[in-house]
């Protein structure tokens, strides 16, 4: 059985600098996992490289079992970092834009989140705030029937009520089968829901381990560890 | 809002206990079914993994049986919830006894003031 995600050797340069030094890990299916690590530590550019945005320097990275490219991509939900949608297009716009690329993707589950995120379809998506605009965004991706949900910085911007509403949202709705990646700094909001943390420092995977050893072996939360390890 | 937790203990301990809790209490009853692992879930806003890693410790505890067709239930045995009471019990009063020792209260400090909260407390 392959693995939703795998990475060998996985390196990433950019010029000198190395966002991703040689990170082996295999990521299971049916699981929550943080990716955390401290501002430029490569947590974007591994996201990236999952989502077949950018190509390994060396090294080599499996999506179940397959190399990223066209077969990968239907089974990637991928949220970046930064807004994506056409700000001229309505809110039913990118539903529809959604519908059309997406074969996994699911309307009416999506109309259901914003029902209840009480965000009006009509609404053109410049109009919109900004933490509105990274709900519409994680509405999107979540609502696709994916085998690994790439999330980068889901919660940032939203509101702590929100912010419950999206975590729910996202353990209640990832099949068994599937992975869900989520990458913040924001570790005691969303450490209730993680399986397993990776922590990843100038681009080396130092640790990956589930969430409930860690409070085992260290007698910490993973936000408290976190703040021992990555002591400025 | 999701459940409270401690930062020190695994977080399937820590909802293991409060099931515990709630079947010793008799809040949920004997020979009745516990809520399914999404729903309990989504309530403490918690992964479902970790649920379901609490309800297996549960059942190692004979606390929780699983029904042949699916579905869990608190166990029907008597002695058995009795047996994680007292165990509770016993847990709080080693913490609550630590405490008043390193407080610095004598064992029959200690008792007068249990008899004082028992009759007047809330």
């Amino acid at each position: 059985m392959a693995y939703n995600l795998e990475c060998t050797a996985l390196t990433k340069s950019f010029g000198t600098i190395r966002a991703l030094d040689n990170v082996n890990l295999q990521l299971e299916k049916g699981k929550i996992i943080g990716l955390l690590g401290p501002n430029g530590s490569g947590k974007t550019t591994l996201l990236k490289a999952a989502a077949g945005l950018l190509t390994p320097t060396t090294g080599q990275i499996l999506i179940g079992g397959h190399q990223p490219g066209e077969e990968t991509k239907a089974m990637v939900s991928y949220l970046p970092d930064r807004n994506y949608l056409n700000n001229s297009m309505k809110v039913s716009e990118t539903l529809d834009l959604f519908e059309d690329f997406y074969t996994d993707f699911d309307r009416a589950k999506a109309e259901a989140m914003l029902d209840s995120l009480h965000i009006d379809r009509s609404q053109k998506y410049k109009s919109l705030s900004k933490g509105t605009k990274e709900k519409v965004q994680l509405v999107l991706v979540m609502a696709r029937r994916a085998r690994l949900y790439l999330l980068d910085e889901p919660i940032g911007g939203v509101d702590p009520a929100t912010r419950d509403y999206i975590l729910n949202t996202i353990v209640s709705n990832y099949a068994e089968d599937a992975t869900v990646v989520i990458s913040t700094h924001l570790i005691t909001d969303i450490e209730p829901v993680l399986d397993e943390v990776l922590f990843l420092k100038y681009g080396q995977l130092v640790l990956h381990s589930t969430a409930d050893q860690i409070r085992e072996e260290h007698g910490k939360s993973v936000d408290e560890y976190f703040r021992e390890v990555f002591r400025c | 809002m999701g459940w409270m937790f401690e930062s020190n203990l695994p977080i399937y301990l820590q909802i293991a206990k409060r099931l515990e809790r709630e079947i010793v209490s008799g809040k949920i009853e004997r020979g009745q079914p516990i809520k399914s692992v999404r729903d309990l879930a989504s309530e403490a806003a918690v992964n479902p993994n970790t649920v379901q890693r609490a309800m297996q410790e549960l059942e190692n505890r004979h606390l929780v049986t699983v029904q042949r067709g699916g579905g869990r239930f608190v166990t029907e045995d008597e002695e058995t919830i009795k047996a994680a009471g007292k165990r509770l019990a016993e847990e709080g009063i080693h913490t609550f006894a630590a405490t008043m020792k390193h407080l610095g209260f004598s064992k029959e400090e200690t008792l007068q003031l249990i008899e004082e909260e028992w009759n007047y407390g809330v």
